[in-house]
């Protein structure tokens, strides 16, 4: 757990360099598609005075100068499984968006979708030897947290202070400089197969990139697609993907679970191409243009040639009604939504304040989604698509981008995480030199 | 097992790696400087480097730009045809145009009016001289003439001299130039202002004066006729003059019989007779005393 926690530290100090260069990379690796956006950071505002937040929630600090997109390649269950496919696919997009914004990327910043994300919450508590709460405390009660066994493999992908207690006061946000005896803190943290992260590592540097920063893709959608107040009461972002459904529940600006589901569009497609005796690429295209998960009468009079290249005419001549592709379509998308709904109750949402929950990705695009949602998960169900960012062109705007989306506001203003604050004295080396200069710094 | 690489597989949309690194090497701000601004620079400096390293390139080029040069400079409008000169005397006009090296017509391209000036000015006669080129070909000269105020006669040369004791001109003849008082000695026309003065203060005397002469380059002597001399001091000379001329016009000293008048010791001013003034004076007193022996 150590070296990714050293390696996101590193990372943090990437992320500062890059944002001084000026120009970062935002890589989703999806199992459908990759995308990769290109930001410039011009500095902080120039056009207006600045009151504490920035217009357009402080992200018309960066545009998107070039964007990109390419069908994915060995990418699983958003595990990437064919390592030298993905490494391609990801030079691709690279390389496209590094042509449109005409400038050279060296940094940038990933999300990954599967890798079996698993969550936990931390407590942990200490006594203040000094009524006044400082940095170092903060570091202290969160290197007392109690951290779970993992296992094996597994590396932390996040681990964000949730909230602070100062003796019988909690829910406090910062506790700096206010006055207490004990401390405590709940601190998420978000567990990943180890190896589906070694394996982004690798693609990464094969393609000559320093990674600044990685993270959830639920979570990436989840800070894009869930609007502020929803963020704040309470609310579950489901990002249906092609490979896997993320889901990421967010309460007071954090997000305190985050899930899951290996099931994604991809399914619905072989669905149909199983269904249909048809190839792949023509299930998706029938999938796109013609699917739905809400059947009426009008769809059994809608015929779909689904035809064929095997040379026998009957075979060839096959017609399709639309009812047939929402019947087989249906089932699966019913499924995905179950085991969200189970993930959910399994996570305690149901005890939340407010129930929203937000659904956004590539595959919530199916027509009629709307209405099968809430049958499944509840009244307060709603499509979602990403915030709007500068300089996005048109063709990226959509629930597919959510992620890619998110991970550029999360370039922009990350949280606080657990690798962000001093390592606790304590921590170091008895004889190491930091220590004296530390003990020097704070005495003096 | 399926062949991992599969031969002849359809075209791949993905770059290879050396295309990738090829294509993020070009995007590079200081290699796409390079290769638009210092690529060119290089090779147009290279290829001047190259002709010019020839000799005979190097030549033409020079004769080409020396051959531009003269046809812009030997257009009519720059040629300059005639010399005037204002302010200067016929023979000093004369050998000003014979110091003055210049061929006309020349083009005004190739006049150095600063060295010409400079040699025009080093002639004795010239106190200053303006240069010009002025339209219509013509190289117009200034000229101010140095006055003579004094001849001075040294060593057996007569020279005239200006009131700051510059010479102005050689003379032939005393008589030409009468008109100018003299001054004789060696170093005598190192102090001509004082000269001058002293000349002005022998005003009463002047019908009779003859000259200045400097003795031993460190005071004068006003010489009158009948052999008369004054004797002045180094310094305060015109002072010791004044009072001579006092004394000549109360007493109209200078009138009798004296060799000289010695002022050099102003304090003791002292009268030289001739001796057959001092013979009559001695006849004098011995009658004088004899009265008043007898």
């Amino acid at each position: 757990m150590t070296d990714l926690y050293e390696s996101q530290r590193a990372m943090r100090a990437m992320r500062k360099a890059a944002l001084q260069r000026g120009v970062i990379a935002i890589l989703d690796i999806g199992t459908s598609k990759i995308a990769c956006l290109v930001l410039r950071f011009d500095g902080p505002e120039t056009t207006r005075e600045s009151d504490g937040v920035g217009s357009l929630a402080g992200q018309s600090a960066f545009r998107v100068v070039g964007a990109a997109t390419t069908r994915s390649r060995g990418v699983r269950f958003g595990e990437i499984s064919a390592m030298n496919e993905t490494e391609r696919a990801i030079r691709t997009a690279v390389q496209a968006a590094q042509k449109m914004a005409q400038t050279r990327v060296d940094h940038v910043i990933a999300c990954l979708s599967g890798a079996k994300p698993r969550s936990y919450g931390l407590a942990g508590s200490i006594d203040l030897h000094d009524p006044t709460v400082t940095e170092q405390d903060v570091a202290r009660v969160l290197a007392a947290c109690e951290v779970p066994d993992l296992g094996e493999t597994r590396h932390v992908l996040h681990a964000q202070p949730v909230n602070f207690a100062l003796d019988h006061r909690s829910g406090l946000n910062d506790p700096r400089g206010q006055i207490g005896n004990r401390m405590a803190c709940d601190m998420h943290l978000l567990s990943i197969d180890g190896d589906a992260v070694q394996n982004l590592l690798y693609c990464i540097k094969r393609c000559d990139m320093e990674l600044a920063g990685i993270a959830s893709s639920s979570y990436a959608s989840g800070i894009s697609s869930l609007v502020e107040d929803e963020q704040e009461l309470g609310a579950a972002c489901i990002d249906m993907g092609g490979g896997s459904t993320g889901i990421s529940v967010f309460m007071k600006k954090h997000m305190i679970y985050a899930d899951g589901v290996r099931l994604g569009g991809e399914h619905v497609t072989s669905d149909i191409s199983k269904g249909l005796q048809v190839s792949l690429a023509l299930a998706e295209r029938i999938k796109t243009l013609h699917g739905g998960v809400v059947a009426t009468g009008m769809d059994d009079r809608e015929l779909i040639e689904i035809g064929g290249d095997t040379g026998d005419w009957e075979h060839d001549r096959r017609t399709v009604s639309r009812a047939e592709v929402i019947g087989i379509m249906r089932p699966r998308v019913e499924e995905i939504l179950e085991e969200v709904r189970e993930r959910l109750d399994a996570a305690g949402f149901e005890h939340l304040p407010s129930q929203q929950i937000v659904l956004t990705g590539g595959a919530s695009q199916i027509p009629g989604l709307d209405g099968l949602a809430p049958k499944i998960l509840g009244n307060q169900v709603r499509i979602g698509r990403p915030l709007r960012v500068q300089g996005l062109p048109q063709a990226a705007t959509g629930a597919a981008f959510a992620s890619c989306v998110g991970l550029a506001l999360f370039a922009a203003h990350p949280q606080d995480e657990w690798w962000d604050f001093e390592m606790p004295l304590e921590r170091y080396p008895a004889r190491s030199l930091r220590r004296a200069v530390k003990w020097f710094k704070d005495n003096w | 097992m399926q062949p991992i690489e599969r031969a002849a597989r359809r075209h791949d949309p993905a770059p290879s790696r050396w295309a990738y690194r090829m294509h993020r090497l070009w995007l590079t701000p200081a290699v796409r400087r390079l290769l638009r601004l210092g690529v060119p620079v290089a090779i147009s400096g290279l290829a001047l480097l190259y002709v010019f390293s020839q000799p005979q390139n190097r030549t033409v080029l020079t004769q080409m730009v020396s051959e531009i040069r003269r046809t812009i400079a030997e257009r009519p409008e720059f040629m300059v045809t005639t010399m005037t000169i204002d302010g200067a005397s016929a023979e000093l006009a004369a050998d000003i145009r014979e110091v003055v090296p210049v061929d006309f017509p020349i083009s005004s391209f190739d006049l150095d009016l600063a060295a010409m000036q400079a040699m025009v000015a080093g002639l004795d006669a010239v106190a200053q001289a303006d240069l010009k080129v002025q339209p219509g070909g013509v190289l117009h000269l200034n000229v101010a003439e140095r006055v003579p105020a004094v001849v001075w006669r040294a060593e057996g040369n007569l020279e005239l001299l200006d009131e700051g004791g510059r010479r102005v001109a050689a003379l032939a003849e005393r008589g030409t130039r009468a008109d100018l008082p003299l001054i004789a000695g060696i170093g005598a026309d190192r102090d001509v202002p004082e000269a001058l003065e002293l000349l002005a203060a022998a005003g009463p005397v002047s019908d009779r004066l003859r000259g200045l002469v400097r003795v031993g380059e460190r005071r004068w002597d006003l010489v009158l006729d009948r052999d008369q001399r004054i004797m002045l001091p180094e310094t305060g000379a015109v002072t010791a003059l004044e009072r001579v001329v006092a004394l000549h016009q109360a007493q109209d000293m200078l009138a009798r019989d004296l060799a000289a008048v010695d002022m050099r010791n102003p304090a003791r001013p002292t009268l030289r007779m001739r001796p057959h003034a001092v013979a009559e004076l001695h006849r004098i007193k011995g009658i004088e005393l004899g009265d008043i022996l007898q």
